[in-house]
């Protein structure tokens, strides 16, 4: 299947974190079903989910805050899930940051290294490395509850990043933020990724989040591995109905292949793909209006019904009705539209998935 | 509801609040005025206002060896039950253990137990342990009654708790131990201080168990039951005047620091037994 091909790293990087078979049950409850997934050094790798999913229970096990059920979690040639949390170097920023309300920022970020006995001068060196590496020095002398939530989330960034973890795990770490703090953030955290090199698994619920910031995506369903590719990749060609939604938007045409032609209601087009029941998905950006009467080679058409229109700035999206299918069509922006209209997509952009 | 009616309801109200408080208060506000009261006990009102019984009072070397042996007690008190208590509380807020929900019935016991049947129990076993009954056993007798108290105010301070804080510190590569002492007990130090204040002031003013369990030195209130059955004296009021100011002031203390550290929701279970 396609999702486990893609599931394989680039040989040339060296894995950091492999995950074998882990899962997961509390009492009744399976949370995780049959994991594997590897993550290479330096990778940016999100973990996506609705809520629900177990992927805050996948990262609170390589974290050290469960144990799994079946399986075996490896970091470096070391296995890590036997270990308890303090003693693995991997590091957490927490959904809800966790500050320590009793201790200043400084404090706060000293945390880690005190408790491992480092040397004094060596801690001020590295924590106030770390405040300035997440811009925070003007505050390190404050309490965390003094701090906008922002601001928060860069103390608990900085707690985490001080200690040099092989690993960062984030949960959620930005959905406590407003959408233009968010947005900000998210690009500060790129860039930080980038400069420092450490492995970052980022666990969110938010497909636009995941795709924009991370190298692949793991995208978890019910307790188990959907798909696994980067954001790109997984976009083009996902490999379940499930996915294609999730991911974007999408029109999923449901019908048959026969004789070598795929049937979806009124829209049907050549197809050698082998025959039986199928589902296709559709970008709304892969349908554009017909400007000519011409049938090319490798298109299919349709006349459909506009029913909505949707502006939003550079494009808009129509909702069109073809004999009773709906379906969205994202075009450039083209001022008001109604009736009917012929459109036209390139097959190659219909996706056959599973469902 | 209009305010009419509410104002119309409220009047008899009023009185009746203040007719309770009268109940309440007036044989106190008589005790501290016949403190005061040159003529001592006999005579009302009292004419003649003086400070004669508290002098006498602060002469009296047994009632002070009294004090000292109730500060005694109450401060070794409040030293065991905040100990065995946090522990109680840890396992009632974390270890989850066949027979929990007995267990907690049976730690919060004493809050609802009559003191004679605590302190007779108490004497049964050390007799029957052949300990020599003293400021020892009153102390043994005090810290483990005041468990529960422990335990309850405790237990609601751990309950409120983040215990993503305590994952955050394991995370960071403390130990547990090292996480118990920089993260949880800091935490609960408001939940601490709220409920030494407490044990201390029960402590301080126990008479049931204290009765049971007392050797040849008294504490204060068993000095002071003493001295009644001789007959009352001004200076038994005035003393009973100090202590009324500095239970107040303990209670007011822990008052404040309780609706500090637990906010509108600490449980009712925390009111004075």
């Amino acid at each position: 299947m396609s999702s486990v091909a893609a599931n394989s790293l680039d040989p040339a990087s060296a894995v950091l974190l492999e995950i074998r078979g882990v899962a997961k049950r509390f009492g009744a409850r399976e949370v995780l079903r049959n994991i594997s997934l590897n993550i290479a050094e330096g990778e940016f790798l999100a973990l996506l989910g609705e809520s629900g999913s177990g992927k805050t229970t996948l990262l609170r096990l390589v974290a050290g805050f469960e144990e799994p059920t079946a399986g075996e979690i490896w970091m470096s040639g070391e296995r890590l899930d036997l270990l308890p949390p303090y003693r693995r170097r991997v590091n957490t920023v927490f959904q809800n940051y966790a500050l320590f309300p009793h201790l200043s920022v400084r404090e706060n970020v000293a945390y880690g290294l005190r408790v491992k006995k480092t040397a004094a001068t060596e801690i001020d060196g590295r924590v106030d490395e770390a405040l300035r590496m997440v811009k925070i020095e003007e505050f390190a002398a404050w309490r965390p509850s003094k701090l906008s939530g922002g601001q928060q989330q860069r103390v608990a960034l900085a707690r985490a990043l001080v200690n040099r973890p092989r690993l960062l795990l984030l949960d959620e770490p930005l959905s406590a933020l407003d959408a233009n703090l968010r947005k900000q953030m998210q690009s500060e955290l790129k860039a930080l990724q980038r400069e420092i090199g450490i492995t970052f698994l980022f666990v969110t619920h938010d497909q636009e989040e995941a795709m924009a910031l991370s190298d692949r995506i793991a995208l978890l369903r019910d307790g188990a591995l959907e798909q696994v590719a980067s954001a790109r990749e997984i976009y083009a060609h996902p490999a379940t109905a499930y996915t294609a939604r999730f991911i974007g938007q999408t029109n999923l045409l449901r019908g048959e292949i026969l004789d070598g032609m795929a049937r979806c209601g009124a829209i049907a087009w050549p197809s050698d793909d082998p025959g039986g029941a199928a589902i296709f998905s559709l970008r709304p950006e892969a349908i554009r209006l017909a400007s000519d009467a011409v049938a090319r080679p490798g298109t299919a058409r349709f006349r459909a019904a506009l029913e909505q229109q949707f502006f939003s700035g550079a494009s808009e999206l129509l909702e069109v009705n073809c004999s009773g299918q709906l379906l969205r069509v994202r075009v450039s922006a083209r001022g008001p539209l109604s009736g009917e209209h012929e459109f036209v997509f390139s097959t190659a952009d219909a996706i056959r998935v599973q469902e | 509801m209009s305010g009419h009616s509410r104002s119309r309801r409220g009047a008899p109200l009023l009185v009746y609040a203040a007719l309770v408080f009268v109940f309440i208060y007036l044989p106190v506000i008589v005790l501290i005025l016949y403190s005061f009261n040159r003529d001592g006990v006999g005579g009302f009102p009292p004419r003649h206002l003086t400070l004669a019984w508290y002098r006498q009072l602060f002469a009296d070397a047994p009632l002070w060896d009294a004090v000292l042996n109730s500060l005694k007690v109450a401060a070794g008190s409040v030293a065991l039950s905040l100990t065995l208590g946090l522990l109680a509380a840890l396992a009632l807020d974390r270890a989850s253990f066949p027979g929990k929900a007995l267990f907690r019935r049976l730690v919060l016991l004493p809050l609802i137990l009559p003191g004679i049947i605590t302190g007779l129990s108490l004497l049964m076993f050390l007799v029957f342990v052949g300990a020599q009954l003293s400021l020892f056993t009153v102390f043994l007798g005090h810290g483990t009654a005041l468990i529960s108290v422990a335990t309850t105010e405790l237990f609601a301070g751990l309950q409120k708790l983040d215990r993503a804080q305590e994952e955050a510190s394991l995370d960071l590569g403390a130990t547990p131990w090292q996480t118990f002492w920089r993260v949880t007990v800091p935490n609960l130090k408001l939940s601490l201080i709220a409920a030494g204040l407490l044990i201390f002031t029960l402590s301080m003013d126990e008479i049931a168990v204290t009765f049971f369990l007392t050797g040849r030195d008294n504490t204060l209130p068993l000095e002071i039951w003493g001295r009644l059955r001789r007959g009352i004296t001004p200076e038994i009021n005035a003393v009973s005047a100090l202590i009324l100011a500095v239970s107040v002031a303990l209670i007011v203390i822990w008052h404040r620091v309780r609706t500090r550290g637990l906010g509108a929701d600490a449980p009712e279970l925390l009111e004075r037994p």
